[in-house]
């Protein structure tokens, strides 16, 4: 399922006022739950297994995290607030894949704001075994981005 | 004939301040039916109006130079959350022109004023020449900084009369300066501030003004739109201060003289229109002799607004998001109310004697009520006070058709509050609600902290 197609479900929940909407297509499944205006508004999204569940952020959900955490497991988190991009322009390759094994001070990824682009390291080696957030999607101050084991 | 139904004024606001006035500027939105944003450092995650905002943003660690000061986090929460406007609230970014302009270049609305007017009156020499232009009377002082010339500066301090305070230009908040009764004290005294001023702000440079011995700190509120129109919401008698820090507000100024007043107060609507003057503002004077000398203004909402909207009736915060929307101010000067009177106690997490902060756990809490009580305050029971920002935690305010009976009203409603926890200045208030010179009113900016030096050698 593509991005786009993703989005139009995405509007259509948010426009629509239906609570919960489920879509499987193939392999693939999509569950897009509204929780009520009222609960914590917050950026934070569940670590995605793929096939990937988006949690709509003007629906403010808080997700928990569907897979345990490894021990040994680092999180690289935000250091600004922006938004995250996996590449370092559109079209090209993400900088990081899972699977991938970075040392410290690898760029991981994009966090752009006020039209600059911040490069983000590594604080840590490791492989990463999780990416947390969605390209495109806004993160703040602290939001855990990569699990790195 | 139905009301219009107004547009609304803006979709999203984003907050860009926290504790009492983040709630404050909230509910305003919230009222008016914008949608707010909180900006918030991590050590604020569990501020009462953060699972109030309809969304939230960590923008960094609990120091305030990496959230609350951190003008590119707080514009980036903007984008993410195409907010149209950002409230600056009082203190951190909110008289900072750099802040404005950058906001305004970002394509987001300041609510405040222009940057401009921000920079005019954030130099107190370049404000004290514009409000002399516009005929508000300042402290006579030097008009500019200090010579070298010896002869010059006796002259100046002749045309000034004594006694003379010599400031630090590059000072501020009580430092650097040193007061002249003689002229024959005169010279060593300017010697010795320049050198104290070199060491302490790396800027040598001083200015020159009369020292009142004895003034009040009286204060006038003013509301302007983008259209030139300018009212006054009266003024407030903020004197009871600690270490330039106001304990105590009141509105009106108990005891002042009316017709002086009246002037003051036109002459504080006129400097608005002259330079342009756009949202809220309050213009600081010190009061002696039935004379106002304007020290400095504040190109923001401030603390102590509550006790101006109780004896007016105007919700000064939701006036600033009206201005800054493009909206015409919707009451002329006659329309202004001034009715009864009220006092606000602030209330801080410190030690009432020591004045010693007491951050942590707020074990219990319990705000009191009754006609005429308005308690504006994020905390609530379980709150944990952060060590890392200012102490105040909340405002008590108490409205009376009379003096007399606001001050009742406050006894009362401080009698009843609860905070367990932590230490509060709630018993140093209590002390001053009975003190006789406060009863009579009028004390004048130096009371306080007399009455303290006094105490302590008592003790």
């Amino acid at each position: 399922m593509d991005l786009r197609k993703l989005k139009t479900l995405i509007d259509l929940v948010e426009t629509s006022g239906i609570a919960e909407l489920e879509i499987q297509e193939g392999e693939e499944r999509v569950r897009i739950t509204r929780t009520s205006a009222s609960s914590q508004p917050m950026f934070i999204h569940a670590p995605a297994p793929p096939p990937a569940l988006a949690a709509v952020p003007a629906a403010v959900a808080v997700a928990e995290p569907a897979a345990p955490v490894a021990e040994e497991a680092h999180v690289v988190k935000s250091p600004m607030v922006g938004t995250f991009y996996r590449a370092a322009s559109p079209g090209a390759s993400p900088f990081v894949e899972v699977g991938d094994t970075v040392a410290q001070g690898d760029t991981l990824c994009i966090v752009e704001a006020m039209k600059l682009m911040n490069e983000i390291e590594a604080d840590a080696s490791g492989t990463i075994k999780a990416i947390l957030v969605e390209n495109g999607q806004p993160v703040e101050f602290g939001q855990p981005l990569f699990l790195l084991g | 004939m139905p009301a219009r139904r107004s547009d609304k004024l803006f979709d999203k606001v984003l907050i860009a301040n926290r504790g009492e006035i983040a709630l404050r500027i909230q509910r305003a939105c919230r009222e008016l039916g914008v949608k707010t944003v909180v900006v918030h450092s991590e050590a604020d995650r569990d501020a009462k109006y953060v699972a109030l905002a309809d969304e939230s943003v960590c923008i960094g660690p609990p120091p305030s130079a990496q959230s609350y000061l951190n003008i590119p986090a707080i514009i980036a929460a903007a984008e993410v959350t195409d907010a149209q406007a950002i409230h600056p609230g009082y203190g951190f970014l909110s008289e900072n022109a750099d802040f404005a302009e950058k906001v305004e270049r970002s394509g987001f609305v300041f609510i405040g004023p222009r940057p401009e007017t921000i920079r005019l009156m954030g130099d107190k020499i370049s404000a004290k020449v514009a409000m002399t232009k516009a005929g508000v009377p300042c402290v006579p002082g030097s008009e500019g900084l200090l010579p070298e010339d010896p002869k010059e500066i006796v002259r100046i301090a002749r045309a000034i009369g004594y006694p003379v305070i010599v400031k630090a230009s590059g000072g501020g908040g009580g430092r650097g300066m040193r007061v002249v009764h003689t002229e024959a004290a005169l010279l060593p005294a300017v010697a010795l501030t320049r050198s104290e001023a070199q060491a302490a702000f790396g800027n040598p440079t001083l200015y020159m003004e009369r020292f009142l011995t004895n003034p009040r700190h009286v204060e006038i509120q003013v509301l302007a739109d983008e259209y030139k129109n300018a009212v006054t919401l009266h003024e407030r008698d903020c004197s009871m201060q600690r270490r330039h820090q106001k304990i105590i507000e009141e509105a009106p100024a108990p005891g002042v003289n009316a017709r002086a007043l009246a002037r003051i107060a036109e002459r504080a609507a006129e400097a608005c229109r002259k330079i342009a003057y756009r949202g809220a503002g309050t213009f600081e004077f010190l009061y002696q002799d039935d004379e106002f000398f304007f020290i400095e203004m504040n190109t923001r909402v401030q603390v102590e607004h509550p006790v101006t909207e109780m004896i007016t009736g105007i919700d000064i915060v939701q006036e600033q998001i009206r201005i800054a929307a493009g909206q015409k101010l919707r009451f002329r000067q006659r329309d202004v109310a001034r009715r009864g009177h009220a006092i606000e106690c602030r209330i801080n997490a410190e030690d009432p004697w020591t004045f010693v902060p007491s951050p942590g756990r707020i074990t219990s809490w319990h705000v009191p009520g009754g006609p005429g009580i308005r308690v504006d305050s994020h905390a609530y029971q379980n709150y944990f006070v952060p060590p890392n920002y200012d102490s105040m935690i909340g405002k008590v305010i108490a409205y009376g058709e009379t003096r007399e009976q606001a001050i009742a009203r406050m006894r009362v409603a401080l009698s009843e509050m609860v905070v367990g926890g932590i230490r509060t200045n709630i018993p140093l208030h209590q002390e001053l609600l009975l003190d006789e010179n406060f009863l009579r009113g009028g004390t004048s900016i130096h009371y306080l902290e007399e009455r303290l030096a006094r105490k302590k050698q008592a003790a």
